[in-house]
């Protein structure tokens, strides 16, 4: 097990003007799980990318060596060859295609381009079972989960032989149920002898899994943890990760609670495609001035529903229910409607439903309010250079200029434009959904103090999160949303991991 | 990570940014390139007076409806109808012209409409059942085209009245004669006034906007290049704006093509329509999430460019002074064509007019050229093709290296 299997060794990689590794240093034994953490845009993914071969060789310095060997890959090929391969977070899946086709994509098992379907399909069944998924190898990747997705994949690598398995946020859109299988697998693996790398910024779960974490700032290795010998804390990775002491990763909330602004009454919704299929179920809901309302749940509850069908109806289908604003009821049939009652919603998928990615940020922050900048359809130059410039120094987005496009900023930026475009339209509630997804550690912080003052201002947050620390920290009730219903609402004071859990849970049971 | 290093950056050198603004000032070079090839190879008979008039004659309507073509690439979409709808508004107003005896004041507004109609029906197939557009209007080329054939029962109808005919061939008269000091070359003086006037406009509006830029720490290009591009078009529009007084001034759909590129600049640049057309090509989901009816936007997309090709249908007409079942086959091509010359993203979300413009005069050169120099429709075709292709490797050639 003393095995080193690679080590890379002063690594550097510069792009035009930017150094995005700085002598990185990684060295990982045969048969562990090694954890590789930092913020975003500290250089993990570029380093992967390194050593997968994205990057050929030559166009970095430094050495890598895989099997007591020096390697220079010039392709991606080249490092599947000898068991190195690395599964992204956007997966590499062809939707239409069967799992058995995926997983022999480019690999196919051919005798002179003509395909062997039944041996194709008895060797994906071998690799499905090694991955303890359970769906027929002619089945579509469209048709599963992304948690099967998941699973696909690592059959996929498994089929190639793997001996390295790099997997970049593997667990990033799995629920907590298909995250543990996942892990439960690699753990399998590394009983086999498998090595495997894990990018993640789930610190819980890498603290579940990892034998060594080495974590990476600002394009440099800062250290490397050893799980075994030491008690690490999430509070001790954080440190190594932003540089300093995490004391609070929350601000401290003081609520000022008035009247209810928003309340969601008997909302039913069927599901957007399968159009006889009940989605939503009698969910009621309230929101009042000065509160941060949390929605918790798995993922698949409903809660990115619930929030996009009361936003003018733009997700679903048979909508039926009431809505109230200051208790009078108001229509919102239409995303013109709802914004003009005071609501607003910032979507989870901010690149493709919430940035305008090859516009600048000013054009970003006024796409939803252009008449508060326009007079009879002409936009005031000025004016909206003001309105932009303000929310960049407001919220304090990191660009060299409002007319930075939306593209070059980090995850954390593009949200606070995000909420920039979202404040011009003078809201009255918010509904942040997954609001710090991809956010790295340090800007969280910003945003949870963006929704703090924002809170203060009198105005109803209603957030959305699969992290239940972040909803714990942050809110003043908490709904537990499964499968299509409330079935709990928890106060600050009654709020913990396990009730949460628990409300889910004993839900489960009873349908 | 690249948004704190990219903030350290100061001033961009000149290097940078050429490399960054290459296509605007690419296109720019190759049109005078281009222009001052041909003028060569010919001998000088493109510059001529009578040629500058035809050149701007033959190619109107190819800018017109570039103008509105370029809004439905930034849309994301295409239309391929517009050869069609061109025959068959010109085949109405010459049935309501000449069949049935009709003014031309009222048979031009109702054209129009009726060429807004025909983009009407096919922006509701691509906005509201959401068909790609690029079905919709293959099936719209058959059925207008089909529909001419109908209304003409397969004859050209002709010839125009002279007031319809003057849409076309007709000329701005000479409304500063008196004031002519050089009677003998120059014919038509207020032409010249005209585009002196307006060089020194664009001149004073150029540097008004870099000192606004100033104040407001927005960055400017740098001068040399300001100065250079400035002085490019000065010269070219002085020495087109003196050839065409010396001949009979400007062509009166020269007047309207100049305020239709105006028109469509001020609205892709600032107004609140233009901001969402092309938020909704760059992001469709985002842009219906901010509110904006991304479905009634498209529509009218369609309609305006059903109206802009049905005045390029009339333009036509009357230049040809007579309506034929084949006019304007192809026309789309050319359009499309200098809409992505002009550096639009067929991936919508990019483009703009002044391009799309460009692009346009880029392929009426060459046109014009290569038939002075009598080459045939064949090498012509070859050459508009390969050009059309070079010119989008040079935007994807662009981007993948910067």
């Amino acid at each position: 097990m003393d095995n080193i299997i690679l080590e890379m060794r002063g690594i550097t990689k510069t792009f035009p003007g930017v150094k995005a590794l700085d002598n990185v240093n990684l060295k990982v034994r045969e048969g562990e799980i090694h954890a590789l953490v930092g913020e975003n845009g500290a250089g993990k993914s570029t380093l992967m990318k390194v050593l997968s071969g994205v990057y050929p060789a030559g166009s970095y310095d430094g050495e890598i060596h895989y099997d007591n060997q020096i390697r220079n890959f010039s392709t991606i090929s080249d490092s599947e060859h000898i068991g190195i391969i690395i599964i992204h977070q956007e997966l590499a899946l062809v939707p239409l295609l069967s799992i058995a086709e995926n997983i022999f994509l480019g690999n196919e098992i051919a005798t002179n381009g003509v395909i062997n379907w039944k041996q194709t399909f008895s060797r994906t069944q071998e690799l499905l079972n090694k991955v303890g998924l359970r769906e027929s190898p002619s089945a579509r990747i469209t048709d599963i989960g992304i948690g099967k997705q998941q699973l696909v994949e690592i059959a996929k690598a498994l089929s190639k032989k793997v001996r390295l398995l790099i997997l970049d946020e593997p667990t990033a859109s799995l629920n907590e149920t298909d995250s543990d299988a996942l892990l439960k697998l690699l753990v399998e693996f590394r009983k086999q002898g498998m090595t495997s790398i894990i990018i993640s910024h789930k610190l819980n779960e890498i603290k579940k899994v990892a034998d060594k974490i080495t974590i990476i700032r600002d394009g440099g290795t800062v250290e490397t943890l050893d799980c075994h010998n030491e008690d690490i804390s999430e509070d001790r990775i954080i440190k190594g990760m932003v540089g300093r002491d995490m004391e609070d990763r929350y601000p401290p909330r003081n609520p000022k609670i008035g009247e209810t602004l928003l309340e969601v009454k008997n909302w039913n919704v069927f599901h957007q495609h399968h159009r006889d299929r009940q989605f939503l179920h009698d969910v009621n809901f309230t929101v009042r001035a000065g509160e941060v309302v949390g929605i918790a749940g798995l993922m698949g509850a409903g809660r990115t529903e619930t929030a996009m069908s009361v936003f003018g109806k733009s997700w679903g289908h048979k909508i039926t229910g009431d809505v109230f604003m200051h208790g009078k009821p108001v229509d919102v049939s239409t995303i013109p409607r709802a914004i003009a009652v005071g609501l607003a919603y910032v979507t989870e998928d901010r690149k493709h439903l919430g940035l305008v990615l090859n516009n600048n940020i000013m054009h970003n922050t006024t796409l939803a309010n252009l008449d508060g900048v326009a007079s009879t359809g002409v936009i005031d130059e000025r004016k909206e250079r003001e309105v932009a410039t303000g929310y960049r120094t407001k919220l304090r987005i990191r660009s060299h200029s409002i007319y930075q496009e939306a593209v070059n900023l980090s995850g954390g930026n593009q949200q606070k434009v995000v909420l920039s475009k979202w404040l011009f339209t003078s809201p009255e509630v918010l509904i942040l959904d997954e609001p710090t997804r991809g956010i790295d550690v340090g800007a969280k912080y910003e945003i949870y103090t963006i929704i703090n003052q924002l809170a203060a201002e009198g105005k109803g947050i209603l957030m959305i999160s699969s992290e239940m620390p972040e909803l714990l920290g942050t809110c003043d009730r908490i709904y537990v949303m499964n499968e299509g219903r409330i079935v709990a609402e928890l106060s600050r004071d009654e709020a913990s991991q396990e009730s949460i859990m628990r409300a889910i849970m004993r839900s489960g049971e009873k349908h | 990570m690249v948004a704190e290093t990219s903030a350290q950056k100061t001033k961009p050198s000149i290097g940078d940014y050429l490399r960054n603004n290459i296509r605007e000032y690419g296109l720019l070079v190759a049109l005078v390139v281009i222009m001052v090839f041909f003028q060569v190879v010919t001998n000088g008979v493109l510059f001529r007076p009578v040629n500058i008039t035809n050149l701007i004659l033959q190619n109107s309507f190819i800018v017109i409806m570039a103008l509105g073509m370029l809004l439905i690439i930034v849309a994301g979409h295409i239309d391929l109808s517009v050869g069609s709808i061109v025959a068959f508004t010109g085949g109405l107003s010459a049935i309501m012209l000449v069949k049935w005896g009709i003014h031309y004041s009222i048979v031009v507004p109702v054209c129009l409409i009726l060429g807004g109609l025909a983009g009407a029906a096919q922006g509701y197939w691509v906005a509201y059942q959401k068909i790609p557009a690029f079905i919709v209007t293959l099936a719209g080329m058959l059925v207008f085209r089909g529909l001419t054939y109908v209304i003409l029962q397969n004859r050209p109808i002709g010839p125009f009245p002279k007031d319809f005919q003057s849409l076309s061939t007709g000329f701005v008269p000479d409304f500063l004669s008196f004031l002519n000091p050089m009677p003998g070359t120059v014919t038509n003086f207020f032409s010249l006034v005209v585009v002196v006037a307006l060089v020194a406009l664009a001149i004073y509006y150029g540097l008004r906007d870099r000192r606004e830029n100033d104040k407001h720490g927005t960055e400017n290009e740098p001068f040399a290049f300001f100065a250079g591009q400035m002085g490019i078009i000065a010269v070219v529009a002085i020495f087109l704006g003196y050839q065409l007084s010396t001949y009979k001034g400007f062509p009166n759909v020269l007047i309207v093509m100049g305020l239709l590129i105006a028109l469509y600049t001020f609205i892709t640049t600032r107004s609140t329509i233009g901001r969402r057309v092309y938020a909704m090509g760059g992001n469709e989901k985002a842009a219906k999430l901010s509110g904006i009816n991304t479905e009634r936007l498209t529509f009218y997309t369609f309609v305006n460019m059903g109206v802009l090709a049905a005045l390029a249908g009339m333009i036509i007409a009357a230049r040809l002074n007579s309506a034929t079942p084949k006019a304007g086959v192809g026309f789309e091509l050319d359009v499309i064509a200098a809409c992505f010359i002009g550096g639009a993203s067929a991936s919508g979300g990019v483009g703009k007019i002044t391009g799309a413009v460009i692009g346009a005069l880029i392929m009426g050169v060459m046109n014009n050229g290569m038939s002075i120099m009598g080459l045939g429709i064949d090498y012509q075709q070859l050459v508009k093709g390969l050009v059309l292709l070079a010119a989008v490797f040079f935007d994807v050639y662009n981007k993948n290296k910067g």
